[in-house]
């Protein structure tokens, strides 16, 4: 989960590697704020998997590299 | 992962932001009045259920996400302080959970120039950065130091 500075980077960095997802840092940071906005408030309790899809989902990034589906629930 | 497991982990977490690094099996007892096995105990279950991450080989923390305890290549300073986070999408979010504007330090992954990037008011200053993601959501606790 990396940072660049284009795509001409992210390809050269990728090499012969498939390429997984690539968004904006503006899209970035919309969903940090989503995911972790609520990290250290003293009442937080863990999401569900279809909790976190949604927070995905809300921001666009439905397709299947962001498909939690085979991930587990608590993460 | 029961009730008492979600308490001492919001202690957890807010130790760690209130010290600026991870607290200690130690100092969670002694704010709690547990005794270190029974923090540790509960630790390795919150563990088990990716509310934390724990170092492989030693009884402390890795990871609080979006905190990192250990040194990394994205540095944010927020809050006063600076701070480790795990990733880049961590690095924005120490600002989201810490609800304050701030500056992530860091490095195109190709290239190695240094980026900085500000954040304010939930925006960041240079729009015109990528962020990329090579494990699928699906895989991404499969390795989450990995990922």
């Amino acid at each position: 989960m990396n940072l660049f500075r284009s795509e001409g980077h992210i390809g050269r960095w990728l090499g012969s590697r498939a390429p997984g997802a690539t968004i904006s840092v503006t899209k970035l940071c919309e969903l940090a704020h989503a995911w972790w906005g609520n990290r250290i408030e003293p009442n937080w309790r863990p999401r569900t998997r279809e909790q976190n899809q949604a927070i995905l989902n809300g921001l666009g990034l439905t397709d299947a590299f962001w498909d939690l589906s085979a991930a587990d629930p608590h993460s | 992962m029961d009730d008492d497991d979600v308490a001492l982990r919001n202690l957890t977490y807010r130790q760690f932001v209130e010290l600026g690094h991870a607290p200690t099996v130690h100092d969670i007892a002694a704010v709690t009045g547990a005794t270190p096995e029974d923090v540790w105990s509960s630790w390795q279950r919150l563990h088990d259920d990716h509310a934390l991450v724990l170092q492989s080989h030693t009884r402390e923390i890795r990871m609080a996400n979006p905190f990192s305890a250990v040194p990394t290549a994205y540095r944010v300073f927020a809050d006063d302080r600076w701070w480790y986070a795990n990733c880049a999408w961590d690095a924005f979010g120490v600002c989201a959970a810490l609800h304050v504007d701030g500056r992530i330090e860091a490095s195109c992954a190709d290239c190695g120039e240094p980026i900085t990037v500000h954040l304010r008011e939930e925006r960041p200053d240079d729009e015109g950065l990528l962020f990329h993601c090579v494990v699928p959501a699906g895989r991404w606790w499969d390795d989450i130091v990995f990922t």
